[in-house]
């Protein structure tokens, strides 16, 4: 009896042991987890901020000092003290995160998550983020001063991972039970090419390819043209090209590939963008340029951007860092301010590739074969075993489309052709732009930059205002990649570059400011071949109005303007509506709402009716309208919304406008009044669940953790008006990741603000505490520190000492 | 008899107090298990009595640590594992498993000592 209770309890004791020390699910191990002196409660604290800690390797002390906000200011005697610095101080605020999106970028994720990460991390690695990641890392190396600040930022970073025991571990490590690795130089670079892929790494290329087929080339130019009857570009429409000098690449003979593609990779969102503006001394209320970025990402906490002041003797910047990546990206230092906005560009295109057989080891190229070679990826999941993926490479670049992803197809693929795996050193042009002190040093700065291609706006303190339109851009034939292309002819290659020198740009325009917001870099007259590739049609448009109205403009201009919230989309087709539906037979309550949405002044304020009514009816109607493009069988796409709103108001009665599936023949006039009811009763059902549909409400934009289902460490439904394609850009994921604003008086002065905060760690009260000013359009004064010596603004100093 | 209680008591909570500053969660079952060898107990007071020193121990640690920092994080996770986002709840929880996982270990030092002394 008594062995036999002996055994029970010692059982009985094993189980509790592994139940409370093992993840099950999606529960962490509970007494682990729940352990007050080294689990989640450990997290339950600000971060400390004052005292000495001592570093290896530092050649000199390294003073912090940390503002109200949690921003640090951190002065060091050179430059890789300043970058290991960084990295430490990145790292100790936001480590998993930093972590996290490396991982995410390598196709990693299955690692911490198990098997519900492996379509995405296969994906990852079928687009080849590891082998660009390594491109760029080779390019890296040339550049023997870079490689010293990247390692100097990794041995920062690892200074402070060495320095965690269990207990301080951020929590998200403990929620899904594993551990930090070391940060290496390569986690750079894949999170250079995380923001390659979030920003240039999407294309319709196989979609457009099946729409071509399907509609013939006169309706599928009706449908996407490369330029739309507005255009309102980032260069304004007067510039002289005349310099331009070189051969445009002559269109080749031959078929393009007649391909039915099922199914297609996942895209960047389309939420994706940014507006940036400046206007020069003399349209500005002080007589000093202003400058303004304010990046569209998606709303994640912790945020994508973490706010630092980064200085030595020979320099000093401030603003937006990527944690992960060093520098600066957008902000400003005591000559210059930068800031950036994506220049969407077709720098992603695929080939059809034939093997000669089904080793594929050859594939057809110039009238012979050519030999592949092979990638094998290895993706670890947790709890389950290793899955391999092996991915064949052409001179293209990776197969991504073969018979083991997305095709059966044994004998043929699509392969890849992307500026993502041209190798660029992107790290560097950053740095220098920390360290600018004028025009020229702002163009040498960023003339090696190749991707994600951005528009650099410029300020100076001495009064120059200008944006380059700068990236490594494939010089093509007209209609290149613009559909599926022939892998086996040489034609059908990317054939040059356009020359840096001739990336459109602009300098102290006459107009006295220069803008951007993702729109057609230039119009028709630019020599080289550039087609509407996804270009933003509204918000420049609103900007450029703006600007244009009047003479002098003051920062609290730039704050209105970032607060914009005018939905020209809405105004450009609402009108017209109102005009040609027949509303005789709506009931009394379609008949209220129609009322609402009339009376509506087209700014999507949060307490407003007419944004939620309006949002409705166009989800109602776009699909009505492109009811053809619907398939399970082959990959479709619709036509972007300034075109839809042009064919509707423009050819009512274009076959198009017809619903396919009744026998009626609709035109666009029945399409508004349709699409209406249906939003009607759609609103009415909303209204008896969650009632008064107010755009705060019904469009309720949050914050979420970015690791998604965790609602306890996001927020949710917050007080900001706005929406895709309005220069206030806020969606319900999407919007200003980060607002600034810097007028150049010597030094400058700058406001910026971000909807997250500056830790990482959900215990922490700097975890959302700019959320919500940022949403009521707020913004914080940066302390731009002229000298190491505290001021009263500044409520810890740490400094870091260099240990013997 | 309450005076055996009451060592076992304090005696448990001692040594998981000392375990927790170098050993992880466990340490708890190992406090629960070595004070049952030398402090024996009888019937019900062999599970309830280590259950209730660490259900102490953990939950007053944690109050003190929450409680130092307005609950900022103890909020969210109790949202986060669906108890209405209330700090005590989540508390009361910590506490209940250090317990539970303290008197089982006991359960089993009770078993063994009373093999030992045979």
């Amino acid at each position: 009896m008594k062995y036999i209770k002996l055994l029970i309890t010692f059982v009985l004791t094993i189980v509790v042991f592994y139940a409370l020390n093992t993840k099950l699910g999606a529960v962490p191990p509970i007494g682990k987890f729940l352990n007050p002196a080294g689990g989640v409660w450990q997290n339950e604290t600000n971060e400390i901020i004052d005292g000495n800690v001592n570093i290896k390797g530092l050649s000199a002390p390294v003073t912090i000092h940390y503002d109200a906000q949690l921003i640090p200011h951190i002065f060091a005697q050179n430059d890789i003290d300043l970058y290991k610095a960084q990295g430490y101080i990145t790292a100790k605020h936001r480590l998993w995160q930093m972590e996290f999106q490396t991982h995410a970028a390598a196709g990693r994720i299955s690692e911490i998550i198990g098997s519900d990460g492996l379509t995405y991390d296969q994906t990852a690695r079928r687009r080849g983020m590891g082998f660009g990641a390594d491109q760029s890392l080779i390019k890296m190396q040339e550049d023997p001063e870079t490689v010293t600040f990247l390692e100097a930022y990794r041995d920062g970073v690892n200074d402070y991972i060495a320095s965690l025991d269990l207990k301080n571990l951020p929590v998200e490590y403990k929620l899904l039970d594993y551990k930090p690795e070391p940060w290496t130089t390569k986690k750079t670079a894949l999170l250079l090419m995380y923001m390659t892929k979030m920003l240039a790494g999407g294309d319709d290329d196989l979609e457009y390819t099946n729409m071509l087929r399907k509609f013939g080339k006169e309706r599928f130019d009706l449908l996407f043209p490369d330029f739309f009857d507005v255009n309102d570009p980032i260069i304004p429409k007067e510039t002289d090209w005349s310099y331009i000098d070189v051969d445009m690449t002559k269109t080749p003979q031959g078929e393009l590939p007649q391909d039915t593609i099922t199914k297609t990779i996942v895209k960047p969102h389309p939420d994706n963008g940014s507006n940036n503006w400046a206007v020069s001394g003399a349209k500005s209320t002080t007589g000093n340029p202003i400058l303004a970025n304010d990046p569209h990402l998606g709303l994640k906490l912790p945020s994508i951007w973490f706010v630092m002041q980064l200085s030595t003797p020979e320099h000093n910047a401030m603003g937006a860092t990527l944690p992960g990546a060093l520098g600066v990206i957008s902000g400003f230092n005591t000559h210059i301010s930068w800031g950036e906005t994506n220049a969407t560009r077709d720098v992603l295109d695929w080939y059809k590739i034939e093997f000669k057989d089904e080793t594929r080891t050859q594939y057809k190229y110039d009238g012979g074969w050519k030999n592949t070679t092979v990638r094998v990826e290895e993706i670890k999941i947790k709890g389950a075993a290793t899955v391999l993926d092996s991915v064949i490479y052409t001179h293209h670049g990776p197969v991504t489309y073969d018979h083991n992803f997305m095709s059966d197809n044994e004998k043929a693929g699509y392969a890849m052709k992307w500026i993502g795996h041209a190798g660029g050193n992107n790290q560097r042009p950053f740095l220098d732009l920390n360290k600018a002190k004028s025009y020229d040093d702002y163009v040498d700065a960023i003339k090696h930059y190749t991707a994600p291609a951005q528009n650099f706006v410029f300020a100076s303190t001495q009064g120059d205002i200008a944006i380059w339109i700068q990236g490594l851009f494939p010089n093509k034939w007209k209609g290149q990649g613009k559909f599926l292309l022939d892998g086996s002819n040489p034609d059908h290659d990317w054939q040059s570059y356009i020359p840096q020198a001739f990336n459109a740009h602009t300098k102290n325009p006459e107009r006295g400011f220069v803008s951007s917001a993702n729109q057609h870099p230039v119009d028709e007259s630019y020599p080289f071949y550039v087609f509407n590739d996804g270009y933003e049609t509204y918000r420049n448009r609103v900007i450029n109005d703006f600007f244009n109205s009047k003479d002098k403009f003051s920062v609290e201009d730039f704050k209105n303007l970032h607060n914009n919230n005018y939905n020209l989309k809405a105004a450009e087709l609402l009108p017209y509506m109102f005009e040609t539906m027949d509303v005789s037979d709506l009931t009394s309550e379609e008949k209220k709402i129609y009322n609402q949405i009339k009376s509506w002044d087209f700014n999507n304020d949060i307490e407003k009716l007419g944004p939620s009514i309006w949002r409705v009816w166009w989800s109602k109607l776009y699909p009505m309208l492109w009811d053809e493009f619907e398939s399970d069988e082959e990959a479709l796409t619709s036509p972007y919304t300034y075109q839809s709103i042009y064919l509707m108001t423009n050819k009512p009665n274009d076959p198009f406008m017809d619903i396919i599936a009744t026998s009626k023949k609709e035109d666009a006039h029945d399409l508004f009044l349709l699409s209406f009811i249906e939003a009607a009763k759609e609103l009415l059902d909303w209204k008896s669940k969650n009632g008064d549909y107010n755009w705060q409400a019904y469009k309720s934009t949050r914050v979420d953790h970015l690791l998604q289902g965790i609602p306890a460490f996001s927020r949710y439904n917050l007080p900001i008006g706005g929406d895709a394609s309005i220069v206030n850009a806020t969606s319900e994921t999407h919007g200003p990741s980060w607002r600034m604003i810097v007028e150049m008086s010597s030094p400058p002065k700058a406001l910026g603000i971000y909807p997250g905060g500056q830790s990482g760690n959900p215990g922490s009260v700097y975890y959302d505490n700019f959320v919500d000013d940022w949403a009521i359009g707020k913004y914080h004064e940066l302390n731009f520190m002229q000298s190491t010596t505290a001021t009263d603004k500044i409520i810890a100093t740490q400094t870091l000492n260099p240990s013997k | 008899m309450i005076k055996k209680n009451i060592i076992n008591f304090v005696v448990t909570i001692i040594i998981a107090l000392i375990l927790s500053q170098f050993l992880p969660w466990w340490s708890v079952m190992v406090a629960g298990f070595v004070s049952a060898l030398f402090f024996s107990l009888k019937k019900a007071a062999v599970f309830f009595i280590p259950f209730f020193a660490i259900f102490c121990f953990w939950s007053i640690y944690a109050f003190i640590i929450s409680n130092g920092n307005d609950f900022t994080l103890s909020k969210k996770i109790s949202t986060l594992f669906t108890l209405g986002g209330n700090p005590y709840v989540l508390i009361l929880v910590t506490g209940i498993i250090g317990g539970l996982a303290a008197g089982v270990s006991a359960l089993f030092g009770k078993q063994l000592s009373g093999l030992v002394k045979r």
